[in-house]
């Protein structure tokens, strides 16, 4: 995939958009790993176990020149010869050496994603060797002449019919589009293979180093015909492979195999120690060869940040759950790696000029991060990413301008206020606007636009600030841009809602945006400035909670700021503080408040519920915005994918109005058919996507905030 | 019968076992003897349809072939018993020479070395290549497990395992039920480079 800029690479997204094949099967498959993974998992202490792994791949990355050594030496002691490749071209010189070496021209290779890396393959047929990809998958893609499009399931991106044509060519009759039929085809062909091979070429899901094996995780048993049939047997492996110990290894296949494929084990997991019997070889022993490749990984992990990805296992779970992928596919969504993990490893194996573009396209719903087998915040290392490549080849300018104003509260404020005279013309009466000002791009048409509000939170407050008799606690209002600005009615529902239950509150006005918009287009120093200006805000006041309506702006304060400050000792302290009040509206109604039944009249309306992604994955609330809507007496409709993100993605939606727009059309399928007359939902940005989405499609469903929805039940005191 | 009762395997293991490799799709039965095995194997090979492969450009050839059992490093009265049985029915027996008979194997027996109940994995630790080739290009994988070798997880068997690959070199070999894909629509489909089926045989000792 090669695009030059972010405008060819929206083309070639438009692209998979339009191949109804591809978006059907995604689709269909998203939602089928989703349950079986969890049944693969049953019994099991997933958390556990992730943090169990990661912390053993942490353990294993401070000591990796010694497990390596003591690896080499084990499997040299077993009599295999071990290389170390500095890069791609390193690893394909070495493996072609030892193939011309060995006499051998026909190659029988099985899926290896480190292969793909270095591009070993066409590196070896420009050599003059034959290769015979012997994954039914791979052979497929082979076949094509195109790359895997997932790292599990190579060929995920084609039809029975495509397989059909394909086969058909090679046998030269026409083959039946049966899947079983076209399964023993492969069957059929590749025996011949098997036995003409005279090398073997392998990856490896693992390397132990205290026996020197390395296991290899497969489901079709060419891995084993790959390792046994040919004289020579080469294996390419990253050193992040590496494993201390084998019980070390049983516990990355009890993780990998459930994450990539739902499997609790796959077919079969062969184990390779040392040069083993061989009938074909001269001397009766194989020759067996180890290349441990490096090419970026060394440098990766000596960066504090990145070196969490050494955990990686290459399960593809990632890729699975974004709902990006799901919509453009693996060709569009990574170089070689696919997925959240394979935006990162494009950066660190192929260069900022591939990864330019991609890093772009996360929409930040965190789905990755809650999935990784090695707990990974892959979220946070794209971002970083992207911040790195801007740094380096210079920011665009509205990313440029928009860090400017967000550094200068007043400026920005100003701006804001002046866009709701500049709207004058075009808003309508009933919050949106008619046309579109021409700053907005033509494709962000899909959804109505909400106008500015008359008056923001903030000059309200003077007004509608409560007096509290003797207050219960003191809670601090961040109301984050949009709820000031565009929706402070959802703040007055709030305030109302905290009054009654005697809670004084107080509106610091030196607070600003929470600075997730500018963190999301990479630039990290007025992100920074931001947090600064937001803690000194919050600094003064005296506060039990901080409570945000906005779960975007909760996670990023609580969750971000930390890593944003860090480099300043002398605030910590502050920001420790700080994150520890923050708090979520729904969390602090349910748990803080400890509403009931009895504050309540309840009317039965049916309602169903979109699951902010920095609700339930950034926050990990899923309980309580649900219990609310029971509470408050309506009647709570689950409605299918309620916690996939709705497309919104801050300044997401703008950079990728297509993929924004394709989300939010399955997010306002999915209401609908759950059957209820209103949704709620706790951001404010969800809010303008699927109101704005509502009122597009002519849809009569309201839309509001979890808050409103209770405020206006409250039982009048 | 209670002192049996005491010392045998909790039943819970077993019947995981049991549950597991069938629900990776292996063909699990209990057997009392090794001569119960020999019948399976022979009659298994009866009723299967006999397949052979294309190896070199001649293709396939069927003139001549017979249905063939391969079990290396069985003891030599095991091997005697059922090349014995075999030939009774017409069928051959291998223990050695498996790289001659890559156009196609009916019957792999072999036995395995260690159970995982967790999983419904048979772990077979095959340095030798002749069983190491007998488990993968045979048609159908029969494969006797002790039912003492059963163990509740991966890592009940962690030690063993260390033990024979620190016995380098070898090929170790975890195998849940027959060889499997998904790669063309994520249809599951059963039996595509390895055995289409894989029978476990759990052996009362």
């Amino acid at each position: 995939m090669d695009a030059k800029n972010l405008k060819e690479y929206r083309k070639l997204c438009q692209e998979s958009l339009d191949n109804e094949y591809l978006r059907t099967t995604l689709d269909t498959f998203a939602v089928a790993y989703r349950s079986g993974r969890a049944n693969a998992f049953a019994g099991i202490d997933i958390d556990q176990l992730v943090a169990d792994v990661a912390q053993m791949k942490d353990d294993t990355l401070k000591q990796l020149d010694d497990y390596l050594d003591r690896f080499t030496r084990m499997a040299e002691a077993a009599g295999v010869v071990v290389h170390h490749a500095r890069d791609g071209d390193h690893a394909n010189r070495i493996v072609a050496e030892i193939g011309h070496k060995a006499g051998c021209k026909r190659i029988i290779k099985t899926k290896s994603m480190t292969a793909e890396e270095t591009h070993l393959v066409p590196s070896l047929e420009r050599e003059g060797f034959e290769v015979t990809e012997t994954d039914l998958g791979e052979w497929i893609v082979q076949l094509r002449n195109e790359p895997p499009s997932h790292m599990v399931m190579p060929a995920i991106h084609l039809s029975r019919y495509h397989v059909r044509d394909l086969f058909s060519e090679i046998t030269g009759k026409k083959e039946d589009e049966d899947i079983e039929k076209l399964v023993k085809v492969s069957r059929n062909q590749m025996r011949k293979k098997f036995a003409q091979g005279e090398m073997g070429i392998t990856g490896a899901n693992f390397a132990v180093a205290e026996t020197g094996t390395i296991g290899i995780v497969t489901n079709e048993g060419n891995a084993r015909l790959v390792t046994t049939l040919p004289r020579v047997h080469v294996a390419l492996l990253g050193i992040d492979k590496l494993v201390p110990t084998v019980a070390d290894a049983l516990s990355q296949i009890k993780v990998l195999t459930r994450n990539a494929t739902a499997q609790q084990i796959t077919s079969y997991v062969t184990w390779v120690t040392g040069a083993n019997q061989c009938g074909a070889a001269e001397d009766g022993r194989k020759e067996v060869h180890f290349v441990l490749l490096d090419n970026g990984r060394r440098e990766m992990v000596a960066d504090p940040l990145f070196s969490q990805v050494f955990r990686c296992v290459r399960c593809g779970a990632c890729a699975n759950v974004c709902p990006v992928y799901r919509l453009v596919g693996g060709h569009k969504m990574g170089h070689v790696y696919i997925g959240a993990i394979g935006l990162i490893l494009t950066y660190f194996f192929h260069g900022e000029e591939n990864a330019r573009n991609l890093v772009q396209n996360c929409i930040n719903c965190e789905a990755c991060k809650d999935i990784c087998a090695g707990g990974i915040d892959l979220p946070r290392l794209i971002k970083e990413i992207h911040a790195r490549i801007q740094d380096n080849e210079g920011h665009p300018l509205p990313s440029l301008l928009l860090g400017k104003v967000l550094r200068n509260r007043k400026l920005f404020h100003t701006l804001l206020r002046t866009a709701k005279w500049a709207q004058k013309p075009v808003a309508g009466s009933d919050g949106f606007m008619r046309h579109l000002p021409m700053i907005f791009f033509k494709e962000h048409d899909f959804k109505a636009l909400p106008t500015i509000a008359d008056k923001p939170f903030r000059d309200r407050w003077a007004e509608i600030r409560p007096q509290v008799e003797n207050p219960q606690m003191k809670v601090g209002l961040f109301s984050g841009c949009v709820q000031d600005f565009v929706y402070p009615e959802q703040m007055a529902a709030a305030v109302a809602l905290f009054k009654d239950h005697n809670v004084s509150m107080v509106f610091p006005m030196q607070q600003s945006c929470c600075g997730l918009p500018v963190q999301m287009m990479g630039e990290r120093s007025a992100s920074r400035d931001v947090a600064l200006q937001n803690l000194n805000a919050f600094a003064k006041e005296d506060v039990d909670h901080i409570v945000t309506l906005c779960a975007s702006c909760a996670s990023h304060l609580k969750h971000n700021y930390p890593v944003l400050l860090a480099d300043d000792p002398k605030v910590r302290p502050d920001v420790e503080k700080f994150c520890a009040k923050v708090i979520d509206l729904s969390s602090f109604v349910h748990d803080v408040l400890k509403v009931e039944e009895a504050d309540f009249v309840g009317d039965g309306k049916s309602v169903t519920f979109h699951a902010p992604c920095h609700l339930c994955r950034g926050l990990g609330v899923k309980d309580a915005p649900r219990n609310l809507m029971r509470i408050a007496g309506m009647d709570y409709r689950e409605s299918a994918e309620e916690d996939v993100c709705c497309g919104f993605g801050g300044t997401y939606s703008a950079k990728f109005p297509e993929l924004s727009e394709q989300l939010l059309s399955n997010k306002l399928s999915n209401i609908e058919a759950s059957g209820a007359v209103m949704v709620l939902t706790d951001c404010p940005g969800c809010i303008m996507q699927i109101r704005g989405g509502m009122q597009k499609r002519g849809m009569d469903i309201e839309v509001k905030h979890t808050v409103e929805a209770l405020s206006e039940r409250r039982k009048k005191k | 019968m209670s002192i049996t009762e005491a010392t045998d395997k909790p039943v819970s293991d077993v019947d995981r076992f049991v549950d597991k490799a069938r629900a990776a799709a292996a063909i699990v039965s209990t057997i009392g003897s090794f001569e119960e095995a020999v019948d399976y194997a022979v009659d298994l090979g009866l009723k299967k349809e006999l397949r052979r492969y294309a190896i070199d450009d001649s293709g396939v050839n069927l003139a001549g072939a017979v249905k063939t059992i391969a079990a290396p490093l069985l003891s030599g009265q095991e091997f005697d018993l059922l090349a014995a049985a075999a030939e009774t029915h017409g069928l051959d027996c291998i223990g050695t020479g498996l790289r001659s008979h890559l156009a196609g194997v009916d019957i792999g027996l072999s036995y395995g070395d260690i159970g995982i109940a967790e999983t419904g994995t048979v772990v077979v630790n095959c340095p030798d290549e002749q069983l190491r080739l007998a488990t993968m290009i045979c048609e159908y994988h029969v494969c006797i497990l002790k039912r003492s070798a059963i163990v509740p997880d991966a890592y009940a068997a962690g030690q063993r395992l260390t033990e024979f690959m620190l016995d380098a070199p070898t090929y170790t070999a975890f195998i849940t039920g027959p060889s499997r894909t998904a790669d063309i629509e994520r249809v599951l489909s059963i039996g595509v480079h390895g055995p289409l089926e894989l029978h476990i045989l759990i052996l009362e000792d």
